[in-house]
């Protein structure tokens, strides 16, 4: 039972991770790509070790990988903040398809 | 007098986040010998020593169990609303027209300590479609990859709405 639901946990992980890969090409400019590069795969990671969690119980890795989830996403949410706001200071603009920016105005 | 009780308060947070550290390190190394304890320890010191300034304010706020249950309730909100993003982002990516209309917004909270606002920016941050570019004071400014309405009151309902009374129940 426990191994099944760690393979599905698995498994979802990896193709969340897959749509993160795939965002990356496609989409169109710097912010948008961030947004696919930061989220999905941060999704897909914490997927996979709760998957790592259930396939071992709470033995030593199973606690490790447990633990590793709050890090992971701390640290990728802090990054990706990091990385958007040194984007946007940095002077690359906004893509062809945006509507609306009201960041302009702060920065100068 | 007064000072004496500011500086007990003081001491109390960096015994606070010392033991924080300590459990956070026997957790993440899972080593139970003497050894592993000092150098845990050690390290623990010096995160205390450097990092106490941001950590809450007031230390009994920890021992309060309803705020625990408010943050579970608002874990199981936030993962649901994660899922949620996480699917319409996926939809958005894999359309061959792909129907995006990113933009950066201006949203304001209501949340006053910088913890709280801290949290509200990450759980933003976290789902997807939306990333928190800045925090000046108390407007939030939002990358969005799908604008869907240009009117302030109703896309700052969309973003912190799920978020925000939770956050005000666990931090303030």
């Amino acid at each position: 039972m426990n191994n099944m639901i760690s393979l599905i946990l698995i498994t979802i992980g990896i193709i969340f991770n897959l749509l993160g890969c795939i965002g990356i090409i496609r989409l169109p400019d710097t912010y948008n790509r961030l947004q696919a590069a930061t989220k999905a795969v941060t999704l897909g990671c914490c997927s996979i070790l709760l998957g790592v969690v259930f396939h071992f119980g709470l033995s030593d890795a199973g606690t490790k990988a447990l633990v590793a989830i709050p890090l992971l996403f701390f640290g990728s949410t802090v990054a990706a903040h990091a990385l958007i706001r040194g984007t946007y200071h940095f002077g690359i603009k906004l893509g062809g398809k945006s509507v609306k920016d009201d960041y302009k105005d702060v920065v100068k | 007098m007064k000072r004496n009780n500011g500086e007990r308060a003081k001491g109390r947070r960096y015994v606070a986040v010392f033991i924080l550290s300590v459990i956070f390190w026997l957790l993440l190394t899972f080593d139970f010998t003497v050894p592993n304890l000092i150098v845990g320890a050690i390290a623990s010191i010096i995160t205390s020593l450097a990092f106490t300034r941001f950590f809450v304010k007031n230390v009994y706020k920890l021992l309060q169990p309803k705020r625990y249950f408010w943050f579970i309730v608002y874990l199981v909100v936030f993962i649901w609303e994660c899922l949620k993003a996480n699917l319409d982002v996926a939809y958005r990516v894999l359309h061959p027209a792909m129907p995006i209309r990113p933009g950066i917004v201006k949203v304001k909270t209501s949340l006053k300590s910088d913890l709280a606002k801290m949290l509200l920016a990450n759980s933003i941050t976290m789902t997807p479609g939306t990333i928190t570019v800045d925090i000046i004071d108390d407007y939030l400014y939002i990358h969005w990859i799908y604008i869907k309405s240009e009117d302030p009151e109703v896309y700052t309902g969309i973003i912190t709405g799920a978020f925000e009374k939770y956050i005000k129940r666990i931090i303030e």
